[in-house]
């Protein structure tokens, strides 16, 4: 686990919000909105079709979408090399803006866009991944994540979802689509939108891949709602045991785990506490890529409860918790 | 720091120090003067007087210079020669593109890449143009003729604009970056995303895998005569022997100048084996290979060294960082 202590000399780092979302949910709208709102911020925007973005904008910059594997033996370690060139050219131009917004196509899977900000050095050095931000459409998200793999990604890998156009369905409906929506990702932020009408703070400065931030794993599915629809594909899994863990079982089984499984492990994500260790452990994951580290003490009015969530495909649930509750010290 | 205790000679007091205001992209020398690159988009050429270019609307990508010209390369869509004069003439333009690499021939003719297109500008005659299958990630013109080398995924492209010849392609797994000839024109050295470089002996393809660095290699530049390939990327600078017809292949790299920084950029003199090695935290060494021998050229300051450049005499030496300090030592 590469160690991502921050250096208090270094400047901050820019903050990178992935955009996704299904071709039509909404994405350009929300762009377009983040960029118009008098909020006294300067984006630089990386774009896969011009033309889109109505704001005269002179850090828009294009991009091929080319994803590539890297040569590290890790079969899932795909990065989007024409990001690492971007984020390369627009680092000689910092101090004009204030955070970059990279949109993916409707048919993008999310994973290469944020290994690439864990896999190279300088873009890990200078930039943070913020957040995935997830446009679904309310009316057709249904049956888009019953016909499209790339949409189940999108909600699967996001760490903050837009449910978009909810004028144009019934409260009920509503109400299905967002527990269809925990079913594989429960962890994620809902937030429901009317022509991608929403706060800017709820949709930027997330930190949600920052480690001093991930404060709990308590999922926020809708009563009931876990289990009526349950996704045969993709969906989540979470343990927890209060029995303090073994640092030298649980390392070996979670890298293990993840570089055979890693394909299949779109995120993960815990909080441990381990025997004799005053602090609070936490990772997070996507695909093989782990990243962890000591966050701060337990506190005393905290129960000391290990907890590690899998958002995936074909997860076997009964192996991943017997493999987890093994690791009790 | 062992390595300068036993070499205490010094040359900072040489140093002449700019304040060039942003990062340094790169520096090539237009005879006595040197041309500094800003990623800000201005060129700066210090000679005895400091004059500042205003070469581009956005950043400077890539640069590379005939020793006439320094010819950039920019954000703004624009290919632009800055001459010893201060004028500046646009070469290129295209808006709304970056212009990611630029390469200049010993005859003037240059070539640039945006996005997936490498195009080829003779002295006289029309542009050519060549798509390749990704996006460019580097350019080179042999040191003789006009072949133009191009790094690109999966491998390498030698193009001959000037011939109706298809392209040979040397190909090789993974993202292609810098790109450099052997002087001899014997070798191609690709830096590749990974921490490595991979290289083609000519004319056969037969590859050369040279890894073990613990990061990217930025910097690098062979010896006069090729007899060495200078790497930065590790905590000193690795020297992989380009002597034997079969290059480094089955030997071991030479290590020179070992500090606990790593090297982010290598310049090496164009006539002796003395190798200029700038750090991440700013300081400059001068290494001879024969001995290992170190003169300190600028103490540890500020932003990694992020651009290198010696006179075409060797006589003077340009420095320039991440966070816009330039420097000037006449030797």
């Amino acid at each position: 686990m590469p160690e991502t202590k921050p250096n208090e000399t270094q400047p901050a780092k820019i903050p990178v919000t992935v955009l996704t979302g299904y071709l039509g949910a909404g994405k350009t709208t929300l762009l377009n909105r983040i960029l118009s709102e008098p909020h006294g911020k300067k984006f630089a925007v990386v774009v896969n079709e011009f033309g889109e973005i109505g704001i005269d904008n002179d850090l828009v910059v294009g991009a091929d979408e080319e994803v590539f594997e890297m040569n590290n033996g890790c079969i899932c370690c795909t990065v989007r090399g024409d990001l690492i060139r971007i984020i390369d050219g627009l680092l000689r131009r910092k101090g004009d803006f204030d955070g970059i917004i990279v949109e993916t196509t409707g048919l993008a899977d999310p994973a290469p866009v944020a290994q690439t900000f864990f896999v190279d050095e300088t873009v890990g050095a200078k930039t943070t991944l913020d957040a995935v931000v997830t446009v679904a459409d309310a009316k057709w998200l249904k049956d888009r994540l019953k016909d499209a793999p790339e949409a189940k990604n999108q909600i699967a890998f996001a760490d903050v979802i837009l449910l978009n156009k909810t004028d144009l369905v019934s409260e009920t409906e509503l109400k299905d689509v967002e527990m269809r929506i925990r079913a594989i990702n429960p962890f994620a932020r809902i937030h429901r939108t009317h022509k991608s009408d929403i706060a800017i703070d709820k949709v930027l400065g997330q930190g949600a891949f920052d480690l001093d931030r991930i404060q709990a794993l308590d999922p926020d599915f809708l009563e009931g709602g876990h289990k009526h629809f349950h996704d045969e594909d993709m969906k989540s899994v979470s343990f927890s045991t209060d029995k303090p863990l073994d640092p030298d079982k649980f390392f070996p089984w979670i890298q293990e785990l993840t570089q055979t499984e890693g394909p299949n492990i779109l995120r993960s994500k815990g909080i441990l506490a381990f025997k004799d260790d005053p602090d609070r452990f936490v990772f997070q994951g996507v695909h093989m890529i782990l990243d962890g580290d000591h966050q701060r003490p337990w506190r005393a009015d905290e129960a000391k409860v290990s907890r590690i969530v899998f958002i995936g495909r074909q997860l076997g649930t009964m192996k991943l918790e017997q493999g987890f509750l093994a690791c009790v010290a | 720091m062992a390595a300068l205790s036993s070499t205490p000679s010094s040359i900072t007091s040489k140093l002449r120090r700019l304040d060039l205001g942003s990062g340094v992209v790169g520096v090539r020398f237009l005879g006595t003067t040197a041309a500094f690159a800003l990623g800000e988009g201005d060129v700066v050429l210090a000679g005895h007087e400091e004059t500042r270019v205003d070469a581009h609307k956005g950043a400077i990508l890539s640069l590379a210079s005939d020793g006439k010209r320094l010819v950039t390369a920019g954000d703004d869509g624009r290919v632009v020669a800055t001459r010893l004069d201060g004028s500046s003439e646009t070469l290129f333009e295209q808006k709304g593109r970056w212009i990611d690499h630029v390469a200049v021939a010993t005859d003037g003719a240059f070539a640039f890449s945006v996005g997936k297109s490498a195009h080829f500008q003779p002295v006289k005659g029309e542009r050519k143009s060549l798509d390749l299958p990704s996006t460019v990630g580097g350019l080179a013109f042999a040191p003789k003729g006009t072949r133009l080398a191009i790094a690109h995924y999966g491998g390498a492209t030698l193009w001959f604009p000037n011939a109706q010849a298809k392209p040979e392609v040397l190909e090789w797994k993974g993202s292609h970056r810098g790109i450099l000839w052997h002087p001899e024109a014997r070798f191609i050295v690709t830096t590749m995303q990974e921490a490595a470089l991979h290289g083609w002996r000519l004319p056969d393809g037969a590859h050369m895998r040279m890894s073990g660095y613990p990061s990217r290699v930025r910097s690098m530049e062979f010896t006069p005569g090729g007899r060495y390939l200078a790497t930065s990327g590790s905590t000193e600078v690795i020297l992989w022997p380009f002597v034997a017809k079969e290059g480094p292949m089955g030997k071991q790299p030479t290590m020179l100048a070992p500090r606990d920084v790593r090297v982010s950029a290598v310049a090496a003199h164009p006539k002796d084996e003395v190798i200029a090695c700038g750090y991440e935290d700013g300081m400059v060494l001068l290494a001879r290979i024969s001995d290992g021998a170190e003169i300190l050229a600028r103490a540890p300051a500020g932003g990694p060294v992020s651009a290198l450049a010696w006179r075409a005499d060797g006589g003077a030496l340009a420095i320039g960082t991440e966070d816009g300090a330039g420097g000037l030592i006449v030797l």
